[in-house]
């Protein structure tokens, strides 16, 4: 009789488990009404704490249940006064921004104030919040110092005057400020909610009750790694602006398990894999968001060979980065010739120009002339065949066909023999830090709209993400001026940046590829979701969506 | 008997100390750092985080203060969710992976079970070969292949159950399913192979003469003596279950301690990778003791020797 006690065993173990676990199924199974969205991310927010948030995922909710002093607006591109009544008072030095806020109430029913903001961005660059994100916060006045423990809390340009004004002062004349106001990090905070948790690392952001919502939802259940919940928020100033009842986030990290959940109408918006494109590119129900980020080839300069100009200049030249777009990814990334993206603002003196509208830059594609270039430089060096190099990328299936692509192209155009290594993410940032690579594939998503996140951020002699160490005193020198800008006049930084990012170019420091772009897949009766095609902070608003 | 219990669980705590410490350097030397804005952290925050969560200290002495740690039975506070509870985060991730493991070795033992004795009492006809050939199937394809077409098919073609999720209970079935198919494989042939040769001996003979009932022989006689070979690898695939989970569970968006594990070690998430490990660890050692035990019930032979040593 002993063999019974087995499935009873069994069985037992599933009973309990089922105990265990029955609490976790709740009654969602996609919504049908229309006051309900349902949807998926990648991953769930590590933490709601804006302070510290540095991932789309918490960016994804923070900017659809909190309300900043700007939002990105309705089309998806620009950026409007949201806590802020009107724009902000700009003095004539342009270093003080005074913003008046508008009546506004946390959930709770506690009026939202211009203290909120001053606790938190000086909570966020605090060194002890240990904050991934806090250079966002640099822009104002103190405020690299006090985050690198080189000066005091009461120093950082940020200052209630009273509940309804707020008075920001600025380290520099930054022309892109209100579009960093729009960002995440830049959000505000009720300090009594904060320190009730006692925390550094955020307690009161990890739960959906512990914490006070000021945006255009609330946050009203969280199940760990599987769902969250948002509501509409009763208390939000412009609450007659919000349709939506609810939305259901699910946590789904596996391209196939996403695209399942769309197809058997689960969810109805998700982000589409890079293996599931070629498939559902041409689907009506595929929407195509620019992500505002660059994508090129670094080129190590300790080895002597890409030391040469030529050489550089012919890698470039031999790779057809429309062949590339149209073949390989198949998407709505746009070809690169240059290193900022169509979507990043130019910042002089037309206020609505886009920085590639003024300066275009063509893809360069020339096979015979690359082949020459290449000749020349190898005598030059006087070598008679070129040694082969490591290229390192990522090892998803996008990165994998882009290393087979350069390794063809270079091989066909140049005789120049590539060996691709695939490595996970963080050991591509390994090697990049190091140095231990001939060529890296690399990208870059702007922070901010300006291409100061580009030129600026990246190719600096002394940059830290300058993973080749190309080096160019020139270059250098005019980023410089630009950064620091102290004539004031925007139109002469914007003339430094271009100039710097030709130097850039023409010198092949590196060898542009694409600007990315990604998918989603919407159902056709989800209206008026707004995807941020800007790329800077969250990916998506809720605030404006209906459901047909 | 209480003497061999003592000398597997003493055996256990050495096996877990090597695993910890093992686990514990390799996961140093992986390149990179649990820091979350790695691509776009200037040096000098890097240092200033690093140094606030105590990771600028050499490899030993972040290894003797986890262990320190560890004895009081504090797993610490993940680096990737911001200082969550790792407790809390294996209990939330435990639920669903023992919900949908269990489902499966229960799945795969009674399924297993009916085949492997069908297909011995209807030897060489076509019911034999269709068990022989799911279980070459079952051994064969891997549970994560299974679980894709699975989903597939009847979670997105025929719409039979939740293609992904864990919302209802429905959406547990597939997965449960996709991991029990290689148990169900193993112990069909495993009950096969001695439900033949039990069928063959004299003692059945002899209980048939008897004038036994033909049930009862095939439960209390047959099934018994062929189980205990099947209880043997239980152990081994309870542990297949475990690892499969690593994958099926992100193909079905179960929020278990599979998904969790694979992601921590994406994101060299140092507490979380220690946490899920142990965790691990402890449960496999435990399976198999737990093995050894039933398979001291279910044949009393290695009870007697077991008590003896």
């Amino acid at each position: 009789m002993k063999k019974k006690k087995l499935v009873p065993f069994l069985a037992l173990t599933l009973v309990a488990s089922l105990g265990v676990t029955a609490c976790s199924f709740g009654g969602d199974k996609g919504a049908k009404d229309k006051g309900t969205l349902t949807v998926t991310d990648r991953a769930e927010p590590p933490n709601l704490d804006s302070a510290i948030s540095s991932d789309s995922a918490s960016r994804n909710v923070l900017a659809n249940t909190q309300e900043g002093l700007y939002r990105h607006s309705k089309d998806g591109k620009s950026i409007e006064p949201a806590l802020a009544e009107s724009e902000p008072k700009i003095s004539d030095d342009k270093l003080t921004y005074t913003f008046k806020l508008r009546d506004s109430k946390w959930s709770d029913g506690k009026p939202v104030t211009a203290k909120d903001f001053e606790f938190a961005w000086k909570r966020a660059l605090a060194p002890e919040t240990a904050s991934e994100y806090a250079f966002i916060l640099h822009a104002l006045k103190n405020g690299k110092a006090y985050n690198e423990k080189n000066g005091k809390a009461e120093d950082v340009g940020v200052k209630a005057i009273d509940d309804k004004t707020l008075e920001v002062k600025l380290e520099r004349v930054t022309p892109y400020f209100l579009d960093l106001v729009a960002f995440p990090n830049y959000l505000p905070q009720r300090e009594d909610i904060v320190k009730q948790h006692g925390d550094k690392a955020g307690k009161f952001a990890k739960e959906a009750n512990t914490n006070v919502y000021s945006g255009p939802f609330k946050l009203t259940e969280w199940k760990h790694e599987q769902s969250y919940t948002m509501e509409k928020n009763d208390q939000y100033w412009d609450a007659k602006s919000v349709k939506l009842n609810k939305i259901v986030t699910k946590v789904m990290k596996d391209s196939s398990a996403n695209v399942n959940a769309y197809n058997t109408n689960q969810v109805q918006v998700t982000l589409l894999g890079t293996d599931y494109i070629p498939k559902y590119k041409d689907n009506k129900e595929a929407v195509s968001v620019a992500e505002g980020s660059s994508w090129y080839l670094e080129m190590n300069q300790k080895n002597k060979l890409l030391q040469n100009k030529k050489v550089r200049q012919a890698l470039n030249l031999a790779l057809d980065k429309k062949e590339f777009q149209a073949n390989v990814l198949q998407d709505k990334s746009v070809p690169a010739g240059g290193l900022v993206p169509p979507e990043i603002k130019a910042n002089g003196n037309d206020a609505n120009k886009l920085y590639r509208e003024a300066f275009p830059e063509e893809p360069k594609f020339d096979a015979t002339k690359a082949k020459s270039l290449f000749e020349t430089g190898l005598k030059e060096l006087n070598l008679s065949q070129a040694p082969a190099l490591e290229m390192v990328t990522d090892d998803t299936t996008a990165a994998k066909r882009h290393g087979e692509y350069v390794k063809d192209a270079y091989k066909k155009n140049l005789g120049l023999e590539i060996k691709v290594s695939s490595v996970p993410f963080k050991q591509r940032l390994d090697r990049g830090k190091k140095g231990e690579f001939d060529l890296l594939a690399s990208g870059w998503h702007a922070d901010y709209s300006d291409s100061l996140s580009f030129i600026g951020d990246l190719f600096t002699s002394d940059s830290p993400y300058n993973r080749g160490k190309w080096s160019n005193k020139e270059y250098d020198e005019l980023v410089k001026k630009a950064r620091e800008n102290t004539t004031g006049n925007v139109e002469e930084r914007l003339q430094n940046l271009r100039k710097a990012e030709a130097i850039l170019l023409e010198d092949a420091g590196i060898v542009p590829e694409y600007y990315r772009s990604v998918y989603y897949m919407v159902k056709p009766e989800v209206k008026d979701m707004v995807f941020n095609s800007a790329g800077f902070g969250e990916e998506y608003s809720f605030k404006w969506a209906y459901i047909e | 008997m209480a003497r061999y219990i003592l000398k597997r669980f003493s055996l256990m705590i050495v096996t877990l100390l090597v695993i910890i410490t093992a686990t514990f350097f390799l996961m140093h030397s992986l390149p990179g750092t649990p820091l979350k804005n790695e691509e776009k952290l200037s040096p000098e925050l890097r240092a200033q985080i690093l140094e606030q969560y105590g990771l600028d200290k050499p490899a030993y002495v972040q290894y003797f203060k986890f262990v320190g740690h560890l004895v009081q039975g504090d797993l610490g506070k993940s680096l990737n969710y911001d200082g969550r509870e790792v407790t809390d985060m294996l209990m939330q991730g435990f639920g669903p992976s023992l919900l949908i493991g269990s489902q499966a070795l229960l799945f795969g033992v009674l399924i297993g079970l009916i085949l492997g004795v069908l297909a011995a009492l209807k030897r060489n006809t076509w019911l034999d070969s269709l068990a022989t050939g799911a279980s070459i199937m079952g051994v064969s394809i891997p549970s994560f292949v299974l679980a894709a077409l699975l989903a597939y098919f009847v979670g997105v073609k025929l719409g039979w159950l939740p293609a992904t999720g864990y919302d209802t209970y429905s959406a547990t079935i597939m997965p449960s399913f996709a991991l029990s198919f290689a148990v169900i494989a193993q112990i069909s042939r495993y009950v096969r192979t001695e439900m033949v040769e039990v069928l063959e001996q004299d003692y059945m003979r002899t209980a048939k003469a008897k004038g036994i009932n033909r049930f009862a022989i095939l439960v209390r006689h047959a099934l018994r003596n062929a189980l205990i070979p099947a209880i043997t690898v239980m152990g081994p695939l309870a542990v297949n279950i475990i690892t499969g989970s690593l994958v099926v569970e992100g193909i079905f968006a179960i929020p278990g301690m599979g998904k969790m594990f694979v992601e921590s070690i994406l994101n060299n998430d140092y507490t979380v990778i220690m946490g899920t490990t142990i965790f691990y660890s402890v449960l496999i050692v435990v399976t198999l003791f737990i093995v050894d035990l039933l398979y001291g019930i279910i044949d009393p032979r290695i009870r007697i020797t077991g008590a003896k040593e």
